[in-house]
């Protein structure tokens, strides 16, 4: 659609300098801060999947936990019957259909019912998984053996969260992209330019989704035990909002300011004060909102606006004739 | 005779006990700058909401050159032909000038590939009055050049109808009078357009025909020398309190 600026070509190098800086890890160390990297890496993809679609159209998803979970399950019940690759597509794609259905559901409803919604939607996709494979399998989860190591899943992730990267950039410079920023400037101007906002809304929901289904799927094989309170956890949910908004989700880039900082504040956090962790996360979520409405992305370009402020107001208001 | 472009027929919409359209039917010739004007609260702003499917008819029906459009979503609606501005100005306010009309060029009637609407878009910002200003973020804007830049914006589209609701109100004398002349210009490219207005001069200098209504109904249409001085016309303006 548009040629590379120079500028575009500069991140390009550098995101992809960062990429195989940060895929040599591995080489390096295999304990504490490979885990760490994964966890980074994992909300990285989780938090920019989300902000795909809670960026543009405002609308905060807490269903999050049920697409991961279904990914996960995908991968849990077809490891006997399918290649991994086949799941991790497939768990995207039964993350998608969700999508899909929540989204023709609930996109016409307004912002806080789409909140509440989504959240009992994946507690009600945990119990009914729950309720089945007690009722089929009368045990509580699956098993699941992969030869699989800790850096593999590493390597996946990366790969995936280079994925989303790609495909939010792709989006975002398309005929698609300019009409969810017209949707998320005002969407009764944009019905009445023309645009379908429901079925754009939709679209994105699924893609969203069927990115958080495959790093659900892609995560299976590090739990050799899969478990529907573990898959479906609740926390990913939340724990996406806030590191997402932390960061700020106006910029693709956004999120990933919010989950590096966060994820090792988590992880300090958890060792340290193991049975105040919600506390802390609580109070964590508290401080964002209040004093950074708009993430910390947000809040640089506020003051780099601010800074910029004097030429704006010197430029005149001048009426001009029509010609 | 010319051909008929828009035709509404016994539209009718109620909000709970409030009739706001009640049985109105009109056409609209191809080419015509019809004016629809009448008291506060006597129904035209629905009228419009009505034509550009923000709110659906409860009865009656809108055809587009023949077609049924009433029923239809408004980006339907928009696709098939019609534009439209807002009373209170409606801005894409994280864009400049230039991304809001090309807003109206990519997706609406036209559907214009990118260059396109680019090049479609400063056109029509010079037409308004606003070339040299096509990458100012439109909220620095004074409030004319934001109802200019919405005016680019429904034009973009290339609409067969456009819907102008109460486009002229809130400017003062000198605008009032670019903004007139702005819409002169239209109407002599013989482009369709329904305005609402209550700038009685802008009526009576731009419309040969206007449709008045007061309390939903349609009360008079016709030439607007005769309509605006019909007497049931005066007394709606005049008998109320709210004229």
């Amino acid at each position: 659609m548009k040629g590379l600026t120079s500028s575009e070509i500069g991140i390009a190098a550098l995101g992809a300098v960062a990429v195989a800086a940060a895929a040599t890890l591995p080489l390096f160390n295999q304990g504490y801060y490979l885990t760490l990297a994964l966890n980074i890496v994992l909300y990285a993809a989780l938090c920019t999947a989300w902000t795909l679609f809670s960026g543009p159209t405002h609308y905060v998803s807490l269903a999050t936990a049920a697409f991961f979970g279904l990914g996960t399950y995908a991968v849990g019940l077809g490891l006997d019957h399918l290649p991994f690759p086949v799941l991790v597509l497939a768990g995207g794609a039964v993350a998608a259909v969700l999508a899909g259905l929540v989204g023709a559901a609930t996109l016409r409803i307004s912002g806080v019912y789409f909140v509440i919604f989504t959240f009992g939607l994946a507690e009600l996709v945990r119990q009914v998984v729950s309720y089945a494979q007690i009722k089929i399998t009368s045990r509580m989860g699956i098993y699941v053996f992969t030869d699989f190591t800790e850096k593999h899943i590493y390597w996946m992730l990366l790969a995936l969260t280079v994925a989303v990267f790609v495909t939010g950039w792709l989006i975002n410079r398309s005929r698609f992209g300019f009409a969810m920023q017209i949707i998320g400037n005002d969407e009764t101007v944009a019905r009445h330019s023309g645009i379908n906002t429901a079925r754009l809304k939709i679209t994105l929901f699924m893609i969203s989704g069927a990115f958080i289904g495959m790093a659900g799927a892609i995560l299976a094989p590090r739990y050799s035990y899969v478990e529907p309170p573990a898959a479906f956890n609740p926390m990913i949910s939340f724990l996406v909002v806030i590191m997402a908004l932390l960061g700020g989700t106006r910029r693709l880039w956004g999120p990933l300011v919010g989950v590096i900082p966060f994820s090792i504040l988590m992880d300090f956090v958890s060792v340290r004060f193991p049975n105040d962790t919600f506390i802390v996360i609580g109070i964590a979520f508290l401080l964002i909102v209040y004093l950074l409405p708009d993430g910390v992305t947000g809040r640089l370009e506020q003051l780099r606006a601010r800074l910029r402020q004097p030429d704006a107001a010197a430029e005149p208001a001048a009426l001009k004739e029509p010609a | 005779m010319t051909a008929t472009v828009l035709s509404v027929a016994g539209a009718r919409k109620a909000f709970g006990g409030l009739v706001a359209v009640n049985d109105v039917s009109f056409d609209v010739h191809d080419g015509e700058l019809l004016g629809l004007i009448g008291p506060n609260g006597s129904g035209k702003t629905t009228m419009l909401n009505l034509i550009s499917g923000a709110l659906k008819p409860d009865a009656g029906s809108i055809a587009l050159a023949g077609e049924r459009i009433s029923g239809l979503a408004e980006h339907q609606i928009a696709r098939r032909g019609v534009a439209r501005t807002f009373q209170l100005v409606r801005m894409l306010p994280a864009m400049d000038a230039e991304r809001n009309v090309m807003a109206g060029a990519l997706f609406g009637h036209r559907r214009l590939k990118d260059s396109a609407a680019r090049d479609l878009a400063r056109e029509l910002l010079s037409f308004v009055g606003l070339s040299g200003r096509e990458h100012v973020p439109v909220a620095a804007l004074t409030y004319i050049d934001q109802k200019r830049v919405e005016l680019a914006r429904a034009l973009a589209s290339d609409p067969r109808v456009l819907l102008l609701d109460e486009w002229l109100a809130g400017l003062n004398p000198s605008e009032l009078d670019t903004g007139i002349r702005l819409i002169e210009t239209l109407n002599r490219q013989k482009r369709t357009i329904i305005m609402v207005e209550h700038v009685m001069d802008a009526i009576r200098s731009l419309c040969a025909r206007c449709v008045v209504m007061n309390t939903g109904r349609k009360i008079k249409e016709g030439k607007v020398d005769d309509v605006l001085a019909d007497p049931e016309v005066i007394e709606a303006y005049l008998g109320d309190d709210d004229a």
